[in-house]
């Protein structure tokens, strides 16, 4: 038997479009990159509850209420598959969190922006879970096995999102004036953020061909955007909502729809921190996790104390067998 | 003494007095989610949320049935006033720090496990069916805050003092719960009864406490009234935000 | 992509060791049904193995994936080598798989 280095070793798998697994050999920067990627990508969920979770009190009906609140904890739920992902590189989730609270680590810019309205709600799911759910699909083809095994998962819980988010949207247009207004004005303020959510343009996006090799991305920015409008604009139309975006049009030779230059110097801004909710969302962050302190400080004592007995958490446990047994008794 | 208001639908009544319970306790956990001490309590608070959303869905859907007078779950939900909302003065209490909101859950579920699991039995058997599917959630949902009084009150001394003073400030409400009237008397057989609750709550907070090593607090106090609709000052906060879009576009669908 | 944020000039990876200080890592296995084995889901983080197995009811059966839950601590778990994949799992025995064998089709299946 040959002995192969780990490079090689590596080479063959990519190669082979085969899945690295985490105790596999991999170049420090495959490692790093994915950690950036897949942590950023949990954060982005987790920070993700905030312009969604901002609506939970006020909406407009139990059920819009109970399927806010189901979203919104699947986002949570998305969060901790991707922490667990990223945690097999050898990284603890307090470290990302850390560096998430610190602002060395980023989170989608999308979620920088806020929601004014109940048609946000419906914008969101349509657009921005859209915009996610055609960068995702591909994802779950990525290299790094625990990546895409939490990305197939991820998908499938999707594209509830997309489609409830749809579904707000479509019973606003057929709404009142002031419903279709408000859809409106929700689709004017998302659209160019969620496309600008696919990343810069190809040729200014230096990473990506590092990353296509590695196949870490599988399709390049540009790539995805096209394939996001093309998807969106006749759902828009079956609205009765109108893109703002005048330069928006079928191209019969390309076979695609052409659409306007996205505005990168914003995007930036909002990328280095001034966007209209950095600062807010990471303050909502870093106060949950500060205010929790105690409580997580006490559970650890509490375990610590009850794995001096031979059961782990045997008393925790009693007390929930010592209240059945009273209720039993007394039933 | 005026005539009960409530007395004059007691049904209807008594449907409200359990739906509002868990509309208000989930509006409550709703503005929780985002805030938890750590992302898999995140989920679990979202968890406890949609619970009680669903049983207080059930239930008012159930009551504008019983009513009879084309009212839906949401307009009973969104049009009600402050002193037509019939929920037990606990769950309006503030969500406080970690130690509050979990005493606040912990003194709810005391209270519905021993009531699902009678009105299992109610002679009424769609809210039979009803208490069915809820004393299920109800037992995990004491689980969980049983799990965390004991831990807070076992753990460090800065968390059995915060879980202590969250007992202390919600103890005072609790008596709320069992706060029965001919709302109860006439529904005999299909309401449960609350004596044998009351017995079974005292001997779970009594268990668990011992557990936590915290203590009940010895001011006898115990402010009533949700069950007529003469609340504390919070619910007057809570309901406009839950009910502000519904009510600026009247009619609207959504 | 996405959630990919895009690097800014000068940008500088931080270092990453796997410190860690808050509670410990489960690793969480769920039986989807009756009748299967219980497989690998994630895992959670939480003081202690009670609350791993409620965290995991709640994070990993949402959808009503499954029916019953084990937790392991992380720290338990030992793995094979993964250099010495090819010492190990090589299969050069072809004589243990059915295909290795002809059987004239008169026989039949078997």
């Amino acid at each position: 038997m040959t002995v192969t280095t780990g490079q090689e070793a590596f080479d063959t798998l990519i190669a082979a479009k085969q899945k690295i697994e985490p105790r596999d050999w991999m170049p420090e920067e495959y490692r790093r990159t994915m950690i950036r990627q897949i942590a950023q990508h949990a954060h982005s969920e987790v920070i993700g509850q905030q312009p969604e979770g901002n609506w939970i009190t006020r909406a407009p009906s139990l059920r819009r209420k109970a399927i806010l609140v189901a979203k919104v904890q699947d986002e949570a739920g998305h969060g901790l598959y991707l922490y667990s992902a990223c945690e097999t590189l050898g990284v603890a989730r307090d470290e990302l969190n850390e560096l998430l609270h610190n602002g060395r680590q980023k989170y989608s810019s999308i979620f920088n922006y806020p929601t004014l309205s109940w048609a946000d709600m419906g914008a969101i799911g349509w657009l921005v879970d859209g915009a996610a759910i055609t960068n995702q699909v591909a994802l779950t083809r990525t290299s790094y096995g625990p990546y895409a095994r939490a990305m197939i998962r991820i998908c499938k819980e999707e594209s509830f999102h997309q489609r409830q988010g749809y579904e707000i949207m479509l019973t606003l247009a057929r709404g009142t004036e002031a419903q279709k207004d408000m859809a409106q004005d929700a689709l004017d303020r998302w659209w160019w953020p969620s496309l600008a959510m696919f990343g810069p343009p190809d040729d200014q996006s230096p990473h990506t061909e590092q990353s296509m090799r590695w196949g870490i991305k599988v399709e390049t920015n540009d790539q995805l955007r096209q394939r996001f409008v093309d998807m969106t604009v006749p759902q828009a139309q079956f609205l009765g909502l109108e893109i703002p975006d005048p330069e928006l049009a079928w191209n019969e030779e390309r076979g695609h729809y052409d659409f306007g230059d996205i505005d990168w110097e914003d995007f930036w801004e909002v990328v280095k921190g001034n966007g209209p909710c950095n600062r807010d969302r990471i303050a909502h962050k870093v106060k949950a996790w500060e205010d929790g302190a105690w409580v997580r400080e006490a559970a650890l004592a509490h375990a610590a104390k009850r794995s001096a007995a031979a059961e782990p958490t045997a008393n925790t446990v009693n007390a929930a067998n010592t209240v059945n047994a009273a209720n039993k008794e007394l039933s | 003494m005026n005539a009960n208001p409530f007395a004059a639908n007691p049904l209807f009544s008594y449907l409200l007095r359990l739906a509002d319970d868990n509309l208000v306790h989930a509006q409550q956990l709703g503005a929780l989610v985002s805030w938890m001490p750590e992302l898999e309590e995140d989920i679990a608070v979202a968890n406890l949320c949609l619970d009680h959303l669903g049983q207080a869905r059930n239930l008012l859907a159930y009551a504008a049935e019983v009513e009879g007078a084309g009212r839906d779950e949401d307009a009973l939900a969104m049009l009600r006033d402050e002193r037509q909302f019939l929920n037990a003065v606990l769950v309006e209490q503030p969500n406080g720090d970690f130690g509050q909101t979990i005493a606040r859950q912990f003194l709810l579920d005391a209270y519905q496990v021993p009531l699902y699991e009678a009105l299992v039995a109610s002679g009424d058997a769609q809210l039979a069916a009803i208490a069915d599917k809820a004393a299920k959630e109800a037992r995990y949902h004491l689980r969980y805050s049983t799990q965390w009084v004991v831990r807070l009150g076992d753990g460090t001394e800065e968390s059995h003092r915060r879980m202590q003073a969250g007992i202390d400030a919600l103890w005072r409400y609790s008596a709320d719960l069992f706060a029965a009237d001919d709302v109860e008397d006439a529904l005999a057989g299909i309401a449960a009864d609350v004596a044998p609750l009351r017995t079974r709550f005292d001997a779970t907070v009594q268990a668990v406490l011992a557990e936590a090593t915290l203590a009940l607090p010895a001011d006898p106090y115990q402010r009533l009234g949700g069950r007529v609709g003469n609340h504390t000052e919070l619910l007057g906060h809570i309901l406009p935000e839950m009910q502000s879009l519904y009510r600026a576009h009247i009619g609207a669908q959504w | 992509m996405s959630y990919d944020v895009p690097r800014m000039a000068g940008e500088v990876d931080p270092e990453l060791g796997g410190r860690r200080t808050g509670y410990p890592l489960w690793e969480v296995f769920v039986r989807a049904d009756r009748g299967l084995t219980h497989v690998h889901a994630g895992s959670v983080h939480a003081p202690d193995a009670e609350t791993a197995i409620q965290s995991a009811r709640d994070v990993y059966t949402r959808r009503n994936e499954g029916v019953s839950i084990w937790v392991v601590p992380s720290s338990a778990i030992r793995a094979s080598d993964p250099d010495a994949k090819g010492d190990w799992f090589d299969d050069d025995k072809p004589y243990r798989h059915p295909t290795f064998y002809e059987i004239p089709e008169e026989v039949g299946h078997m």
